[in-house]
């Protein structure tokens, strides 16, 4: 074990060749991530899924990344093969994705798919892994594990079907979870269970937690420390307790187009997009 | 009605029918109806061809006084709906009448000259699915590599060439020039008459006798019809393939399976292809169906004694009984291989039951 934080991004890129030349998704950003929930802010298209992506290199072609360090715990993942690829993929570093509906296998049910995850990492019998998989199942707060785990995705609610996402992602005991926009898809009254069980989990099992949103006030309650992204660019990063002081006109503008039950206001600000903001350099989020 | 399905104790609503009892109910009855639109398809067709029925059974020489006897014995002074209800009591005992051009029973004929068309479009379907489907998988997993312009090509050929010149132009190479396969026909001269059939397939009743020098020649005989009707339905199976493996391959759960680090194999095989046995199953069997018609430019280059050429030759000869017999035999076919294909839709998704 070192005392490299779990995960170390530094001038990470995110291209994709295009028909009239090189797009960049996520344009040079660096950041760290310890035993902490950090929570990566922006609007649709400022990068922040790709950022997640990225970082398992599961940007496919035309896309491709770059970067002067990508390490995880330490050890250098952007030489690493494709097979070593596979050993960290979900392995030490998973991710959620938004919608179950749309992320679980519709033809497989819920136990082919937790117990597929846990033996592409651990080399247990099958019948040991169905009972990891009830184990796990129960840890999410599904109350009939047995019941659940011969259902199909398609026979379970949107909340369920998330926390079987979660079960399933961290049936390996990965060091970092991902969760990209894991309750964006999801009933306002389910979000928040969801959120305290990925809360929980991450906290017993001491992981970092990369939560991708495009809802400040979510992230600012949920998360440590925040880092909010711009056209692909890193434009402020701060402590959630402390996004009160932002400086950046853009995060300032954010927290103003955000309707506050307590000081109810005439009429809400309209976010006005700077062009210089695109060509600022980017923040470094290293800690 | 209603009080008879409630629970004396509960008081709740039992269905008064378990539901595969429906379904299957239902199943049924759109078959029925199904065929029965056949029956009267194919009986309007035996009417407004502009064939008369008494001519072609009693020649053109015969007397009023014949002609008259014969309208009648064949049932056509009475009003059509009754000779619809004959002809289809008689279709449903297994009369489909007798073959003008052979003398035959038209289902003596059928049952002699299917089994020809049925062991072409097997094999043929079998090469189409065998190498169809594992290309168009690679040609998506690939998009835009050699092997996936390789697979278009392939597919523009299937597509745009006449099989009527593709098939002279393989007789010519692999039969006149290379002399690799046999020629024209199901069986050599010297082979025939060997093996009593058994399903009137020559390669399973050669193979069941242990006939192996008859089987290996029918083998040499159907190889280049096969491989030909095999290549059409390559092309069109690897198309419908790539095209829903890319639409897959394209979703989130296949990044889900990607994130769980599991091979590129298991992602391909395992996730995506798992979701698309479903429409390949109804391509597939619509491929089949296809070929089970009878190819007739096929048949006829071949030689091959199969239902297209028999009804082909049925109807140039105006044997009204053959070509009707034939159709509908087709048209069923076509319907069970539809009802197998929903049965094995229900089999493989879980989201249908």
């Amino acid at each position: 074990m070192t005392d490299a934080p779990l995960l170390d991004v530094e001038n990470l890129w995110v291209k994709f060749r295009t028909r009239t030349g090189v797009f960049d998704a996520v344009r040079g950003i660096s950041f760290t991530l310890g035993k902490e929930r950090l929570g990566i802010v922006g609007e649709s298209g400022s990068g922040k899924s790709m950022t997640g992506r990225a970082v398992l290199r599961l940007i496919r072609p035309p896309g491709f990344i770059e970067a002067d360090r990508l390490n995880v715990h330490g050890e250098d993942i952007l030489s690493l093969p494709e097979k070593g690829m596979r050993k960290l993929r979900g392995g030490r570093v998973s991710m959620i994705m938004q919608d179950p509906k749309f992320s679980l296998n519709p033809v497989m049910t819920v136990g082919q798919q937790l117990v597929e995850a846990l033996r592409a990492h651990e080399n247990v019998s099958r019948s040991q892994a169905h009972k990891r998989a009830l184990e796990v199942l129960d840890e999410v707060a599904i109350r009939d594990p047995q019941r659940v785990i011969d259902l199909y995705p398609h026979e379970v609610s949107g909340g369920m079907g998330q926390r079987i996402m979660i079960a399933m992602m961290l049936l390996p005991n990965p060091e970092i979870l991902i969760a990209d926009e894991p309750t964006s898809a999801l009933d306002v009254s389910v979000q928040l269970q969801v959120l305290d069980i990925i809360d929980k989990l991450v906290r017993d099992r001491g992981m970092g937690l990369m939560f991708i949103s495009h809802d400040l006030n979510l992230v600012a309650k949920f998360c440590d420390r925040i880092v909010i992204m711009y056209a692909g660019r890193i434009v402020e990063t701060c402590k959630a307790s402390e996004l009160r002081n932002a400086q950046h006109p853009y995060t300032l503008g954010l927290l103003n187009s955000v309707p506050d039950l307590e000081r109810p206001r005439d009429h809400l600000e309209v976010l006005k997009r700077d062009p210089a903001w695109r060509d600022a350099p980017s923040v470094s989020a290293r800690q | 009605m209603a009080d008879q399905n409630v629970n004396q104790t509960g008081g709740r609503l039992r269905p008064p029918v378990p539901i595969w009892v429906r379904k299957s109910l239902a199943t049924s009855a759109t078959v029925a109806f199904t065929i029965l639109g056949l029956l009267f398809v194919t009986f309007m067709i035996g009417r407004v061809m502009p064939i008369d029925p008494v001519l072609a059974v009693i020649g053109e020489r015969a007397t009023q006084a014949q002609y008259e006897q014969t309208f009648r014995d064949l049932g056509l002074d009475q009003p059509l709906l009754v000779q619809f209800w004959i002809y289809v009591t008689d279709v449903l005992k297994g009369d489909f009448g007798t073959s003008i051009r052979t003398g035959q029973e038209v289902t003596t004929d059928i049952a002699r000259v299917f089994p020809a068309t049925l062991e072409l479009a097997t094999l043929g379907t079998l090469f189409g699915v065998v190498l169809g489907v594992p290309l168009g998988v690679i040609a998506a997993v690939r998009q835009g590599s050699w092997i996936d312009q390789l697979a278009r090509f392939v597919g523009l050929i299937g597509y745009s060439m006449p099989i009527f010149w593709l098939g002279l132009v393989g007789l010519l190479i692999f039969y006149g020039i290379l002399g690799w396969v046999a020629g024209p026909g199901r069986l050599g001269i010297f082979y025939q008459g060997i093996v009593e059939p058994i399903t009137g397939l020559i390669l399973v009743d050669s193979a069941l006798r242990g006939e192996w020098a008859v089987f290996r020649n029918a083998f040499s005989h159907i190889i280049l019809p096969a491989s030909l009707l095999g290549y059409y339905s390559l092309a069109y199976i690897s198309r419908m393939t790539r095209s829903f493996m890319l639409e897959q391959l394209g979703s989130e759960y296949v990044t889900t399976a990607r994130v769980k680090g599991l091979s590129e194999w298991q992602v391909v095989w395992g996730h995506a292809f798992r979701n698309i046995r479903i429409q390949l199953v109804t391509v597939i069997a619509l491929a089949y169906a296809n070929l089970l018609e009878g190819s007739v430019l096929t048949e006829i280059i071949f030689a091959w004694p199969g239902l297209g050429q028999y009804i082909t030759t049925s109807l140039l000869a105006n044997d009204m009984n053959s070509v009707l017999g034939g159709t509908i035999v087709i048209g069923t076919i076509f319907v069970g291989i539809n009802i197998f294909s929903d049965l094995l839709y229900r089999f493989l998704d879980p989201r249908s039951k």
